[in-house]
């Protein structure tokens, strides 16, 4: 249980997809206009992370390596995937049209998603079993809920703000994604298992 | 019999996935209302966003949904209101006349002064923010052609004299120039409406004779000629009343600097093609007032 507490926080704080490991920018910085559709965004990605890390895990498991076909992991992952956000997209519009007129093209994008596929390799690479890797997902996706919200929360306050007009739109984005970089960078020092007395 | 392996599993994969996403797209099906394809495919399909929604597959939305009225594409104009209302159901309206854009200021790089030379950007925009731009008159054109990159139908050109010409044939009426000049000298006026008062500035007449051959000075005799009192004198500023004026154009014969005119379609193509014909390319004055224009 504390593993799984360390990987969680290791996933969403130290690990952070975006603000650590960099995957996933496309959709922080297009769908951070606004916290509600960010928030959107980072709910979809919850869900196609969590599946399909145990979907893919469970591919690896019982079809790849039986098989002997390791060397089909990305094409089998991306597969999996991809089919994942179709699902999504069907029940955003169903359950809500303005959030997937909302999202736009980011929503299909999820399957482009480097964080989403990333999670998956990462998963098999750390050997996690299948609850760890359900884990993992969650906070990888939790991770980017949290960076594409703080950020969007930024961006809506910067758009009252007296900017340059060189700066404007995305450089000034890019200035304040870095800058929420670095200070995630402080959480490197935390030493997680500790905390929870492993 | 390793890649049959492979292709089998990676096929069984594939359709498990398309079953699954088969049956989902059963349960999770949306009915749409067929009408909105039906207005979207009648509509120009330029996505200008001139009328205020996003898009014109929004505009039809809106329509189906009873926000926007059916003749609400500015683009389409009589001819796409009338499919509408056939596809609603209902009587087709009168659209509203038709709107061309119309450049406000008539100082081109021959009737205005320059202050300075300007060698940065060739963008309008850019151009104002040094300094408020070159020109003299700073509530003239700058004439870098931010218009004409702006019109998403083809409709404006530069002319030889460095001042946009807006073909009135092509020209939809969208909007998109006016909220590309940054100094707000285009409008959007009634096709028919054609005397206009070629300025849009507001400083005294003195200082507009020091800058402009044809500004407007606020002088007020167009007010009098008027004989549908049509012209109002707002803040050293002629402007004329759409809806009273008859084009009658006894202020034009008036008016001290010649800053009133009739605009005149078969004229405004030809200075476009007089342009075209003096240097192969149309944009000439745009490019000396760019770089080589000296303070005077």
């Amino acid at each position: 249980m504390r593993e799984l507490l360390v990987i969680f926080f290791a996933g969403v704080l130290l690990n952070n997809f975006i603000l650590s490991r960099f995957l996933g920018i496309c959709p922080f910085i297009g769908v951070s206009k606004r916290i509600e559709t960010a928030a959107g965004m980072g709910m979809a990605v919850i869900f196609v992370m969590a599946v399909a890390s145990v979907i893919t895990w469970a591919v690896q498991y019982y079809i790849l390596v039986p098989l002997d076909l390791g060397y089909l992991q990305t094409i089998a992952f991306i597969l999996v995937i991809a089919a994942l956000v179709q699902l999504v997209e069907m029940v955003i519009l169903k359950v809500s049209p303005t959030l997937y007129q909302a999202l736009g093209i980011y929503l299909p994008l999820i399957t482009t998603n480097c964080a989403v596929l990333g999670v998956a390799i990462i998963n098999i690479r750390e050997n996690y079993d299948i609850i760890q890797t359900a884990v993992n997902g969650i906070a990888g996706a939790a991770g980017f809920t949290l960076a594409i919200i703080l950020f969007a929360g930024i961006r809506e306050r910067l758009d009252f703000a007296p900017i340059p007009e060189a700066l404007k739109g995305f450089p000034l984005a890019l200035i304040t994604a870095g800058l929420m970089s670095i200070a995630f960078l402080g959480f490197t020092g935390f030493k997680l298992a500790a905390l929870f007395g492993l | 019999m390793i890649y049959l392996k492979a292709i089998l599993s990676l096929a069984g994969l594939g359709a498990v996935f398309g079953i699954m996403l088969g049956l989902a797209a059963k349960k999770f099906a949306v009915e749409s209302d067929p009408r909105i394809e039906k207005i979207t495919g009648v509509l120009p399909g330029a996505n200008c966003g001139g009328c205020g929604y996003p898009g014109c597959s929004g505009l039809a939305s809106a329509i189906v949904g009873g926000s926007a009225p059916v003749d609400g594409c500015p683009v389409g104009g009589q001819a796409v209101a009338d499919k509408i209302a056939g596809i609603m159901g209902i009587q087709a309206v009168h659209a509203r006349e038709r709107q061309v854009a119309r450049v406000m200021c008539g100082g081109g790089a021959d009737k205005a002064s320059s202050r300075f030379a300007y060698i940065g950007i060739k963008d309008c925009r850019a151009a104002e923010l040094v300094s408020g731009g070159p020109k003299a008159c700073t509530f003239g054109c700058l004439g870098f052609g931010t218009c004409v990159k702006a019109c998403p139908f083809g409709a404006i050109e530069m002319g030889s004299d460095g001042l946009p010409v807006i073909d009135e044939i092509k020209c939809t009426g969208c909007g998109k120039c006016i909220a590309a000049c940054p100094r707000g000298i285009i409008a959007l006026v009634p096709v028919s409406k054609r005397t206009h008062v070629l300025c849009r500035s507001h400083a005294r007449g003195a200082e507009v004779r020091k800058v402009c051959k044809v500004g407007c000075i606020g002088c007020g005799i167009c007010v009098k000629t008027c004989p549908n009192s049509a012209i109002v004198l707002e803040d050293n500023l002629a402007r004329i009343i759409p809806d009273k004026c008859d084009n009658c154009g006894k202020c034009i014969e008036k008016c001290p600097t010649k800053c009133i005119t009739m605009a005149n379609e078969s004229d405004s193509r030809v200075a476009v093609e007089a342009g075209v014909g003096a240097s192969g390319r149309p944009s000439t004055r745009n490019e000396d007032s760019a770089g080589c224009c000296v303070a005077k």
